[in-house]
């Protein structure tokens, strides 16, 4: 590995970090409240129009767009090292790599086209 | 409390063939006795076929690393009333060849801390006319890095280790990390092409198993994900700045 060749995974690496941050500080803060407190009731829910409204904000789209891509590639990132890890498939890597990142863009792709048409 | 132990120990011998096996042996439990005493015991009294690499005693050489019920230890640091009543199963460190009985190849390990280069790399003509002066906060930058024994315990204690026989290690990267971090060196790009490789630091998943099992209180994990850093930076710099080569 001495004339080796510097690994790209940097790229890959920031994505998963940035993501793990909003993994770990956002997400669970939307999923008490729209998946907890509101349908239960205990906090009163934001009426639809107001939601709605809320979610044509530009600096709200450009959170949530941050917040769901970010979350995909970090879980890309999670899922390609348990596969190959756990489930002991590092002969597959390139695959597990295509699919799991590729998911992440799939996953970014429909993001934008439902935060440009909401 | 009894006062003797089992100490089940791995034996293997090349030259007869065979699998590994465990092998018992009925060592006195004494308060004072480390659990490399029991197999001083048993190379003295009981077996002296049986083979293990042990020098110092005292937690300073790094060469008495076995694994202890499953966890990489040293042998000369762990008493062996803390396992009473026993069974101890001692073996050979994981994701080593074996030699014979619970001595391992540390060939691979040699080789790989060799490549990070872990000694000061000066690329000047630059002679000192004294030694190289160096402030409290310089010398703390790297200090815990240092104290490295090259025991290779966190080798036997990391899973990517166990994975990727390439993977350059916790203890390399930490010692790589050690000089890239000293005032006094100038063999950075050099060690970050070792080390920004795939099965350098991208290989770690930070399971962190390494800097549990260190018995000099070294953070291989922590150097591992500041170098993951510092290769960030440099990866996106090279789109900005093509980097000549020195």
């Amino acid at each position: 590995m001495s004339a080796g060749k510097r690994s790209n995974e940097p790229l890959v690496w920031l994505l998963f970090g940035v993501g793990g941050f909003f993994a770990a500080f956002f997400l669970p803060v939307h999923v008490l409240f729209y998946g907890l407190l509101f349908p239960s009731g205990l906090v009163h829910a934001p009426g639809y129009q107001a939601t709605l409204a809320l979610v044509r904000h530009p600096l709200a789209r450009l959170y949530l767009f941050a917040l769901l891509t970010l979350c995909f590639f970090h879980a890309a990132h999670r899922m390609r090292l348990t596969m190959s890890d756990v489930l002991n498939l590092r002969h597959l890597n390139t695959v597990l790599a295509f699919l799991c990142y590729g998911g992440a863009i799939v996953g970014t792709v429909f993001t934008v086209w439902l935060l440009m048409t909401v | 409390m009894s006062d003797t132990i089992i100490l089940e120990v791995a034996r293997f011998n090349p030259e007869r063939g065979g699998e590994p096996s465990y092998e018992s042996f009925e060592v006195p439990l004494r308060p004072d006795w480390m659990v490399l005493d029991g197999l001083n015991h048993i190379k003295d009294q009981l077996d002296g076929s049986l083979t293990f690499r042990w020098s110092c005693r005292m937690g300073i050489c790094g060469s008495c690393g076995m694994m202890i019920n499953g966890v990489p230890t040293l042998t000369c640091e762990s008493l062996l009333i803390n396992y009473a009543p026993g069974p101890v199963r001692v073996g050979p460190l994981d994701h080593f060849p074996v030699v014979k009985d619970l001595v391992v190849d540390l060939d691979d390990f040699l080789a790989k801390l060799q490549k990070v280069r872990p000694w000061v790399v000066r690329k000047d003509d630059f002679k000192p006319p004294r030694e190289f002066m160096q402030s409290p906060a310089q010398l703390e930058a790297f200090h815990q890095f240092s104290l490295c024994i090259n025991c290779t315990l966190c080798y036997a204690a990391c899973p990517v280790s166990g994975l990727d026989p390439n993977f350059l290690g916790p203890a390399a990267i930490a010692l790589a990390h050690r000089y890239n971090l000293d005032s006094r060196d100038q063999g950075v790009e050099d060690r970050l092409d070792i080390v920004s490789q795939h099965e350098g630091i991208w290989d770690c998943t930070v399971v962190g198993e390494c800097s549990v099992v260190c018995p000099k209180n070294v953070d291989p994990s922590l150097a591992i994900q500041q170098l993951k850093l510092t290769a960030t930076k440099e990866w996106f710099k090279s789109f900005l700045l093509p980097r000549g080569k020195h």
